[in-house]
């Protein structure tokens, strides 16, 4: 029924007018609704964590008891000590309605990524180094330290991208949902060991908070070297798929 | 833009068909099932629902985590709470002998019970986690009764869903689905480290889910309400928490 010849016609035409898009509409599609998730996920994280910027190690920990490290910032609750003569308002409600909603999103978007990254061959093709040297890694950061062009010109991603994407994807978003998840009460009944292998609920907060700084971290770089490589035909190729022309690769 | 293929028109309307009908056959299955929360209208009920419903269906019989005696924290953290009147003073000082606790609602014999009463029942003790929706936690050794004696000794109604439960601090309420109510690590608690439950850690009596954040454990509860819907307590969010903006249900 689909195979009909008037439906086949423009579907084997089109390959041969239009360019391969940069980005397959799936990866583009993903990549800015993770983008909408990471922001609220980020925003409603640090309204969360303003009501009690300490952190601890093992089972348990509150103003009682010795802080790993604590947050030099005010708090939104006039329990904690903090040194500041004031407190901030209370916005845990909509912030944790907010932050497990946007959770969601990430999670069922990753999902769909992560299914089409391997079935579409995106991860063999776009994201695994075809070997891994440091010689390698070493000049592409020297080449990136060198001049701004390097980064234009490169339309695949070197060595060292594909290492930071698969980071990323593989290791960072599922260890924030691991630890984000080991320090939910009901999940801490059904799986244990989710939580013991981190040392306990604190530890888990503690670590879902520094691989939190981490993603920032990548996002940060991540938005300066599209910067560095030509924003506009970058953000243009990650919503419309249109590879740039080489004019546009300066 | 290339134009649409009429193959493309046909897979787009079929995935569309096909999530849209998706979606209503999970929607009706999780009605079926009480997999809904009551905070589930407005902005972020999809994901109060997945949440609620996965929850549900991965921890119905799992058992919280309890600890050993040398975990428990020294000291444990009171949370402040609002002042509790002169009305409350007044039972403390006659050591909470007038203190009840009411069973009413979808219950065969309602009943009101006394905390020395209440420390008569069958007891449970369990060292287990209590953490705050802000961050902190402590652990400790809680002592009571499981609410699924005193659901027995009443005789719930076969139609009951939830069990609303209210504090002597009247603007504070709360309620949890049979699974948490019927759970038994679910204590009516009246003793804490071996001692009577303090005032600032909500004695004479507090409701311990130990499955949830510690809003849920409702500190000096006064009354428990067997019902089989949330529309009619207070404005039909299920607690008092939706109605200043936090989630139902505090699993996560």
């Amino acid at each position: 029924m689909a195979d009909s010849t008037y439906g086949a016609v423009p579907a084997s035409a089109a390959p041969l007018a239009a360019p391969r898009p940069r980005h397959a509409a799936i990866v583009r599609l993903t990549h800015w609704i993770t983008t909408l998730a990471f922001l609220a996920l980020l925003l409603s994280g640090i309204e969360i964590l303003i009501s009690h910027p300490r952190f601890y190690w093992g089972e348990a920990g509150n103003v009682l008891s010795p802080p790993l490290f604590k947050l030099p910032i005010p708090a939104s609750r006039a329990t904690v000590p903090t040194g500041y003569g004031y407190v901030l308002p209370d916005q845990n409600g909509w912030s944790r309605y907010l932050h497990f909603q946007s959770a969601w999103v990430a999670v069922l978007t990753g999902f769909l990524y992560v299914v089409f990254g391997i079935l579409s061959g995106h991860f063999r093709r776009n994201l695994l180094p075809a070997r891994l040297s440091l010689r390698e890694i070493s000049a592409v950061i020297a080449s990136h330290l060198r001049s701004r062009s390097a980064a234009a010109d490169a339309w695949s991603y070197n060595v060292l991208q594909r290492l930071a994407y698969l980071l990323v994807i593989f290791v960072l978003f599922p260890l924030v949902i691991w630890t984000g998840l080991a320090m939910s009460p009901a999940i801490a009944s059904a799986f244990p060991p989710a939580v013991t292998v981190w040392g306990g609920q604190q530890s888990a907060r503690t670590l879902h908070f520094f691989i939190s700084i981490a993603l920032v971290v990548f996002l940060l770089v991540h938005l300066v070297m599209v910067w560095r490589s030509g924003l506009r035909a970058r953000v243009r190729a990650m919503i419309t798929g249109r590879p740039p022309t080489p004019e546009e690769r300066t | 833009m290339s134009k649409l293929s009429r193959r493309q028109l046909i897979t787009a309307g079929l995935a569309t068909t096909a999530g849209a009908s998706g979606l209503a056959v999970a929607a009706a299955l999780a009605r079926r099932y009480g997999l809904i929360p009551p905070d589930a209208g407005g902005l972020y009920g999809p994901g109060e629902t997945l949440t609620y419903a996965a929850q549900r269906l991965l921890t119905r019989h799992s058992l919280a985590r309890e600890f050993s005696a040398g975990q428990i924290s020294k000291p444990p953290f009171a949370n402040e709470v609002s002042p509790l009147g002169d009305d409350f003073k007044r039972l403390q000082q006659g050591s909470f002998a007038a203190w009840r606790l009411a069973v009413d609602g979808m219950v065969a014999r309602p009943a009101a019970f006394s905390v020395d009463e209440l420390k008569s029942f069958p007891r449970r003790t369990q060292i287990t986690h209590l953490a705050c929706e802000e961050g902190w936690s402590y652990i400790a050794e809680w002592t009571g009764v499981p609410l699924s004696h005193i659901l027995d000794v009443v005789g719930t109604l076969p139609q009951a869903r939830y069990v609303v439960y209210r504090s002597f601090q009247p603007d504070w309420w709360e309620s949890i689905d049979m699974a948490d109510a019927l759970h038994p690590q679910t204590l009516v608690a009246h003793s804490m480290n071996g001692g009577s439950l303090p005032v600032p850690f909500g004695g004479p009596l507090r409701l311990r889910v130990p499955r949830q954040l510690a809003y849920k454990s409702l500190k000096y509860i006064t009354r428990l309400t067997v019902t089989d819907s949330l529309k009619h307590f207070g404005k039909g969010l299920g607690s008092s928490e939706p109605e200043t903006g936090y989630a139902w249900y505090a699993g996560i």
